[in-house]
């Protein structure tokens, strides 16, 4: 069986807040991650992933695990202590983009990823219309021609159903529901190969939220685009998702097919994690 | 096609004092193209198990599971990794669980034609073929563009088989497929499956309806004490389409 090269990866992907010292370099088990020595915290250590094209990768966790930690290290909002993160379509692949020049990591915010925060105000400048919001995406992907630009934002809007006659409003007066729709319309603006979502249902009441998983699951279908997607939510994992990651004091322990992680979960937390599903 | 050698399957529970469940130890058995091994066995004996792990939705604690590929690649499903089970999944292994959990707010019909799409077929076509598995099984036009959520369980049910039998996989498991079904629906669903043996699907099946049996395995396997127990059933094909000519 041929298989398949991933979109994006990454090799032991750390990130670390203090200098850490001879006990928590050499013990990986700390209780969330903090060591009692040093007090430093391992938000994320020796993380392996891969996402391979069309699929969708979930990654829960209890708060503080890291799992968002490691999404805004790939989108260059947190730095990484070390490790390597690839994606197939910069350099072929073969080029570490953790470590790449700022010029080169706005290039690739702009073309190869886009990003849906918990927060809309993270991902939307909310005195701006969600027409200028795409815009200042297109923009920042080399686009000039202002009414082309304008045409792309209506697309968008429509393809999310925020009605167009919407794209002059700021952002600040649509509901959560709306926020994180043009969130995903700007995310997905220039089409990129993968998309990371964080949260993005946390705090929506529940038929706002299905809506959004429904856009998120019909974008993922019409577009092919590869998403990795973070959640506490095991039933949006499992609507979502084709693998999942459970991360737990900034380790990956458990990783596999959703349907093996939910029916027969092998690690102790993941058990614990699955049990408690209403 | 599909050759299963020393499988086993233990349950242990970190969060019950590493409490151990034992599922089934030790099965083999072999799966050939245009055959139905029926596995049967008291309820709880680990006849659901065995197919989960055979699917992967469980992974065996020992023993190998080889999958002969459409492209003649052997693949251990026991070990392979996430993404040959995906692409199997996608391509040549159909699994009927016993419960279908339906996909929210996704119309009948929309999960028959997304199920193939998703397997390159032109949308078109698949509408079509999607309409008619929705009328081999029974399911009225009212219902086409209905949530499932809504449907009765045997409605579900004859989803479910449609939605794993309109891809015609080479491989298919199938846990209790006529359990819940009314006589007629049972009838359609055997049909089916007969005409998916026709054209070469290797399957292996838990049941526990008799007629289902007689109509449909060529091979009977009676699980007890989690052990698997070849019985000395084969059922023969004239016996076969006469059981089919006498309306099972």
């Amino acid at each position: 069986m041929e298989r398949k090269k991933p979109v994006m990866w990454g090799r032991h992907i750390t990130v670390r807040f203090g200098e850490g010292c001879d006990y928590c370099r050499t013990h990986t088990n700390l209780e969330k991650g903090r060591c009692p020595k040093c007090h430093t915290i391992w938000a994320v250590r020796d993380v392996d992933f891969q996402v391979y094209p069309g699929e969708i990768l979930g990654i829960v966790g209890e708060s503080g695990s890291g799992k968002s930690t490691l999404l805004k290290t790939l989108y260059f909002d947190q730095q990484a202590t070390s490790g390597e993160a690839y994606l197939s379509l910069y350099h072929e692949g073969k080029e570490n983009f953790l470590n790449v020049s700022s010029q080169q990591k706005r290039y690739l915010r702009n073309h190869m990823m886009g990003m849906v925060y918990q927060n809309p105000m993270l991902g939307l400048r909310m005195k701006l219309s969600s027409g200028a919001n795409i815009a200042e995406k297109l923009i920042a992907a080399g686009g000039r021609d202002a009414g082309r630009m304008i045409d792309r934002s209506i697309e968008l809007l429509h393809h999310v159903e925020i009605p167009t006659e919407r794209l002059r409003d700021q952002p600040r007066v649509f509901s959560g529901g709306m926020q994180q729709r043009v969130q995903i319309s700007k995310a997905i603006a220039n089409t990129p190969p993968i998309l990371l979502l964080d949260e993005v249902t946390t705090g929506l009441d529940l038929s706002v939220q299905a809506k959004v998983l429904d856009l998120i699951r019909s974008i993922q279908k019409e577009l092919g685009i590869a998403m990795l997607i973070v959640s506490h939510d095991l039933a949006v994992i499992r609507m979502m998702s084709d693998r999942t990651m459970v991360m737990l004091g900034g380790r990956v322990v458990e990783e596999g097919l959703t349907d093996q992680i939910l029916e027969d979960p092998l690690h102790e937390y993941t058990q614990t994690l699955v049990s408690s599903l209403l | 096609m599909l050759q299963i050698q020393d499988l086993s399957k233990n349950f242990i529970m970190h969060i019950r004092s590493d409490a151990e469940i034992h599922g089934f130890d030790h099965i083999s058995f072999t799966a050939e193209a245009g055959k139905l091994i029926a596995i049967t066995g008291p309820s709880g004996c680990g006849k659901s198990s065995l197919l989960k792990c055979i699917y992967r939705t469980y992974t065996p604690t020992s023993g190998d599971v080889y999958y002969t590929c459409a492209d003649g690649s052997v693949v251990n499903l026991a070990k392979a990794e996430p993404w040959e089970i995906i692409a199997l999944r996608e391509k040549e292994i159909g699994y009927v669980s016993q419960f279908f959990s339906v996909i929210p707010r996704v119309s009948a019909l929309d999960i028959l034609i997304s199920t193939q799409t998703a397997r390159g077929v032109e949308a078109g076509k698949a509408k079509e073929r999607a309409c008619e598995y929705l009328e081999k099984v029974g399911i009225g036009k009212n219902l086409w563009d209905m949530y499932p959520s809504t449907f009765s369980g045997g409605e579900k049910q004859r989803l479910n088989i449609a939605n794993a039998l309109i891809t015609k996989p080479r491989l298919l498991l199938l846990d209790e497929p006529t359990a819940s079904l009314d006589a007629s629906s049972k009838e359609w669903v055997m049909n089916m499956i007969l005409d998916l043996k026709r054209e070469g699907t290797a399957m292996v099946g838990v049941f526990h309806d008799e007629i289902a049996i007689r109509t449909l395995a060529d091979w009977r396997y009676e699980m007890r004490e989690r052990k698997i127990v070849p019985t000395d059933y084969k059922m023969d094909y004239a016996e076969q389409v006469l059981a089919e000519a006498a309306g099972f």
